[in-house]
């Protein structure tokens, strides 16, 4: 698309550069937090941090949906596949630790594990396999939630039931702000979530929290401009929501998928990886679809689990206290080839974004 | 993850619609989530139509970014 090359002209980029220079504050420390996989991805790779005056800071909140997911919860998948249950999952998934092993390990055991690409591929295995017990293990935000609420509501074969670890995004930037230390002045909150969810749930940053909050899409430009548009209401002491990704995110976002979570879905506290049990911010099936319920059916529960290996700062990178580089063990015992921490292996996790845009340093 | 990528709807068959990523890579998609039409650009997440872009939306954006930016020539640079 000639669109998308416009969206990623580096004369405008340069041009927003110098912008971006001129409103800054002069002296006092900005910390701008997204929370957003991609924005990460996006922002490492074209190299945004190097374009910013040295006073202001992106950090990455827990934007990563693999990252996060707790280890009880891939205990529960592991303990599943080891009783002989097949587990769909998406690929990132697979090696994520759990607290003794991952699915991975699993499927070294012998557990029947498969990757697949979405929600509709997992039905499709359990219409292909009637006599084979599948459970879909869901993980992701409000982006990935309305897919398995599609098809849970479809009401698919009963052979096929569903491990539900969704997590929501707003209740996590809440919790970061309650996050003593952390001092953050603005956030960039994630384009893609948006476009289902709207920007009213976050109205609550700038009206109760004083805290700018910009809707960014995913080209390098949006981003860049989103980090300009947050500076300028920090410079002018204003604190107001505003949508950068008006192309793609509206006032009231997907109508359509949200009124299916509804029906699907009611809003639990759930556990983050390293973070504790956060209010409100997770997804249970309703009890109209209880029988697709994997924990109910197989009976499996798993409160605790062991979340963080020792030595790894996890628990520090997915709020965005330390970077990557900070942690001992980065790209020293902990690489995208032998990952230790989940941050390092999801494609979206801040260490591994980190680790594979620094190869060419580290290879010297 | 939460990636979604842009495609044009080329057809569709009830809940599904074949799109073009560009560059000629085709995929099924699943677009109950979506009111969208054949033409339609979409964003994909894991094989669903989250939403449909807003062309003119698109075009505002990028005459916004050149209102910030001073650049008073709306053609490209
Ligand atoms: S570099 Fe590895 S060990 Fe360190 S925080 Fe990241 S994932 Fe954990």
């Amino acid at each position: 698309m000639t669109e998308e090359r416009k969206f990623r002209d580096p004369v405008l980029a340069n041009r927003i550069a110098e912008k971006i220079r001129s409103v800054a504050p002069k002296n006092d420390t900005i910390k701008i937090c997204h929370v957003c996989g991609t924005h990460e991805w996006i922002i490492s790779h074209y190299g945004i941090r190097s374009l910013l005056p040295k006073n202001v800071e992106i950090i990455a909140g827990p934007g990563c949906p693999v990252c996060i997911v707790p280890a009880a919860e891939i205990d529960e998948a592991v303990n599943l596949a080891l009783k002989g249950v097949t587990i769909a999952c998406f690929g990132d998934v697979l090696r994520v630790p759990g607290s003794e092993i991952s699915l991975l390990d699993a499927k070294a055991r012998g557990a029947d594990v498969t990757v697949v690409y979405s929600a509709m591929d997992a039905v499709r295995i359990a219409k292909g396999n009637p006599g084979k017990d599948l459970v879909f293990f869901a993980i992701g935000f409000e982006t990935t939630a309305p897919s398995t609420a599609v098809e849970v509501i479809k009401k698919p074969p009963k052979n096929l039931s569903f491990l539900i670890s969704h997590r929501l995004i707003p209740p996590a930037m809440e919790f970061m702000l309650g996050i003593g230390d952390l001092h953050i002045d603005a956030f960039i909150a994630p384009g893609h979530v948006s476009t289902i969810i709207g920007l009213e749930p976050y109205e609550i940053f700038p009206k109760v929290y004083r805290m700018p909050t910009i809707i960014a899409g995913f080209e390098p430009l949006d981003i860049l401009i989103a980090i300009y548009m947050a500076l300028k209401q920090i410079s002018e002491h204003k604190a107001i929501l505003e949508n950068e990704y008006k192309r793609a995110v509206t006032w009231r976002g997907n109508i359509k998928a949200k009124a299916l979570m509804s029906r699907t879905f009611r809003v639990v506290n759930g556990a983050w990886r390293g973070l504790g049990r956060l209010p409100d911010s997770a997804l249970k099936l309703m009890d109209d679809f209880i029988e697709y319920d994997a924990r109910e059916k197989y009976g499996v529960k798993i409160e605790r689990g062991r979340d963080i290996l020792p030595g790894c700062q996890c628990h520090l990178v997915i709020i965005g206290k330390i970077k990557p580089t900070e942690c001992p063990l980065f790209m020293k015992a902990c690489t995208p080839q032998k990952p230790i921490g989940s941050c390092m292996v999801s494609s979206e996790g801040t260490c591994r974004i980190w680790a594979r845009n620094m190869l060419p340093y580290f290879a010297h | 993850m939460c990636l979604a990528v842009p495609a044009k709807i080329l057809e569709i068959n009830g809940d599904l619609a074949k799109v073009d990523f560009s560059g000629g890579v085709m995929r099924e998609v699943n677009i109950m989530l979506v009111d969208a039409r054949v033409g339609d650009y979409v964003l994909v997440h894991a094989g669903y139509a989250i939403q449909v872009l807003d062309e003119k939306e698109a075009e505002e954006t990028l005459m916004l970014w050149r209102e910030i930016m001073e650049i008073k020539d709306a053609g490209a640079p």
